[in-house]
């Protein structure tokens, strides 16, 4: 047992499988010599050498497309994309490519890869390096959506992630890279498709991803000081998407509240509200409410982005009211 | 117009006679695909290699079992110059539940991994970063496969292609960069859009590599210049860009009747059609006429009994609607 940040909790869980697997390969920009510009990566190319952590030109589309290829022959590519803003700039080799493959080519092809990226924002960045894009991977059949909140699944949910045999968009905080915890030593393999609940509760269920976990869970603090009782759900992956544990939750508390730090239009809480209220609309006792950034591109100035970010006082704020009326 | 060097070897007869059949199996196959249409047996849309056989049946007799190749959704050619059977493409191209990907990928997307085919890219440019994938892999498991990617000459003007060419450049792949320039970018000349004469060759030097060009009407010359590039990066020694200039008998796609096209542009490449005058060359060189004419037969033969065997083929199961998003062969994202 040792403390592990969020960042570092990323190298370990690359070194973990890279050691017992000769097919796990590494490419990235600055992630070799450099280690990372978030510091994430360090000392994985001393560790390995350089034929298998390479650094890339800064070419979005050569590094998807090699990890792509290489996949489909053979490897386990853990590919980087800097910042998740620069999916826009891949993204044919991501949703018309990677996604497809398989389907398209009637199960030929498996694509056992993993893209990581810094998703989010709440680091002053602006508005192209601090989106949140989970909504845009969730909307694209044949792609896995991961995001960790804490250090530990960091490594056990990228450990299953690179063992997965389909591609996996896993997206880091770049808000928690600093986040440390106790985690134990030796190998950690998590499950994808399997969310935490954090908080225990009857009152309401909060469901939360990445770094809206740590907000949902200071919110529910907050509110179980007033003798509100919430449960907070991490979700964990969107893709898959544990659907049982939302709707067993919201079952039992009756109320179901969403934070999304993507955008409100089509974020992956419309999808969660849509299966709530089809499916167990009769256990509800009142409407589910989406707490979410607004729709817009996200502002620098620490001000704005923090009235922006859904926040632990805006959740709790909004849970109280809800529940007051 | 070749870059061919003098000391390079031409193909032994043995060879040329494969080249032979392989450009009028292409030949017969893509008419064929073409009548299918009229019929309405065929649908969607296609992109025929009429015209341009000659590269994919170069490169196909220069490649070995186990070599990776990557072509776009004008693909049919270059698909069956690496031995995939004709029915199960022409079914493919037919929607049928025997399609070579039993009826989800349909005309643009042929693949088949058995064969090393690992696909064909319905998007400019997207499949030149995935051969330095293909390529990557076999260098870092090494393997002496090399990777040959096929494109046309629009495919110059799309990022993916710079991004690519650098990329294997610096990692020094073993992969073929082989651009069909066949003069017009769908409906546009490759020349009013393009910065320099030869698309791919003139940039070549922005990679460091050489400018190559080849006449891709002539199957020895093609086949000579495949050689000679695929030792290459067998050999560890890097990528290569070549450019093969062809013509297109038809227009872009189905849809296009290629009006756009001077009539003295069009009657000067019919007569350059590589068929003719292959088969006239062999006749020259001392090969039988009747030999020929059987490998005609031969390949009307295999195209007549591919369309009564795709014709006959079931259309796809429902079961396989839902099957192969993932690689548990389900579509479920949630429990």
């Amino acid at each position: 047992m040792a403390k592990l940040t969020y960042r570092h909790a990323v190298a370990r869980g690359i070194a973990q499988e890279m050691r017992r697997d000769d097919s796990v390969v590494f490419l990235g920009e600055d992630v070799a010599a450099a280690g990372g510009v978030f510091k994430t990566t360090g000392g994985l190319l001393e560790e390995f050498g350089g034929r298998r952590v390479r650094d890339t030109p800064i070419s979005e589309q050569a590094i998807l497309g090699a990890a792509m290829g290489a996949a489909m022959t053979g490897l386990r590519p853990i590919a980087e994309i800097m910042f998740a803003d620069f999916f826009a700039v891949c993204w044919d080799i991501v949703a018309n490519e990677i996604a497809k493959m398989r389907y398209m080519t009637g199960g030929q092809i498996t694509l056992p890869l993993v893209i990581r990226a810094a998703n989010g924002g709440g680091l002053r960045f602006g508005a192209q390096h601090s989106q949140a894009i989970e909504n845009w991977a969730m909307a694209i059949p044949g792609l896995k959506v991961v995001a960790p909140s804490t250090p530990r699944d960091v490594v056990g949910l990228l450990a299953a992630s690179i063992r997965d045999p389909d591609p996996v968009i896993f997206l880091e905080a770049k808000s928690l890279y600093a986040v440390s915890e106790d985690v134990e030593d030796g190998e950690i393999v998590d499950t994808l498709g399997t969310a935490r609940a954090v908080r225990d509760g009857g009152d309401a269920t909060i469901v939360a991803l990445g770094p809206m976990v740590p907000k949902a869970c200071a919110a529910a603090d907050e509110l179980a000081e007033e003798g509100i009782r919430c449960e907070v759900l991490d979700l964990r992956s969107l893709v898959p998407l544990d659907t049982r544990s939302v709707l067993e939750s919201v079952a039992r508390t009756g109320r179901l509240f969403t934070v999304e730090e993507n955008p409100r239009l089509c974020g992956w809480g419309a999808e969660v509200s849509s299966i709530v209220s089809e499916e167990i609309f009769g256990d509800l006792t009142g409407p589910i409410v989406r707490i979410t950034t607004p729709h817009i591109p996200l502002p620098s100035a620490h001000a704005l982005e923090e009235l922006a970010l859904p926040s632990a006082a805006r959740i709790a704020e909004t849970v109280r009211k809800a529940l007051a009326s | 117009m070749s870059a061919i060097k003098e000391s390079l070897v031409p193909p032994d007869e043995g060879t040329r006679l494969n080249l032979y059949r392989s450009l009028v199996e292409l030949r017969y196959f893509e008419k064929r695909v073409y009548d299918l249409f009229l019929k309405n047996l065929v649908g969607g849309t296609t992109h025929l290699s009429l015209g341009q056989e000659a590269i994919a049946a170069g490169f196909g007799a220069a490649l070995r079992e186990g070599d990776y190749t990557l072509a776009t959704y004008r693909g049919h050619a270059h698909t069956l110059a690496r031995g995939v059977p004709m029915a199960p493409i022409l079914a493919e191209l037919m929607g049928r539940g025997t399609g070579l990907m039993s009826g989800k990928g349909g005309s643009m997307h042929l693949t088949s991994v058995e064969h090393h085919v690992m696909g064909s890219y319905a998007i400019i440019g997207a499949h030149l970063p995935i051969a330095c994938g293909t390529a990557w892999s076999a260098q870092y498991r090494g393997s002496d496969q090399v990777t040959v990617c096929f494109f046309g000459d629009g495919t110059t003007n799309i990022g993916a292609f710079h991004e690519a060419l650098n990329f294997a450049a610096v990692w020094k792949l073993p992969v073929v960069f082989v651009c069909e320039n066949n003069l017009y970018m769908e409906y546009t000349p490759i020349g009013d859009v393009t910065a320099v004469p030869r698309p791919a060759a003139d940039r070549a030097g922005a990679y460091g590599l050489d400018p190559v060009t080849v006449d891709g009407n002539d199957p020895d010359a093609v086949y000579v210049v495949a050689r000679e590039a695929v030792g290459r990066a067998r050999r560890g020694e890097g990528p290569s860009l070549i450019e093969a200039l062809t013509y297109r008998h038809g227009g872009h796609s189905r849809a296009d009747p290629a009006k756009y096209r001077p009539e003295e542009e069009v009657k000067a490449w019919l007569a350059r059609d590589p068929i003719p005058i292959y088969r006239q060359r062999l006749i020259a060189d001392g090969v039988a006429a009747s030999v020929l004419d059987e490998i005609d037969r031969w390949a009307l033969d295999a195209v007549d009994e591919a369309t009564e065997e795709a014709k006959a083929a079931p259309p796809p199961g429902a079961d396989l609607l839902l099957k192969d998003v993932w690689a548990d062969g389900s579509a479920t994202w949630r429990n």
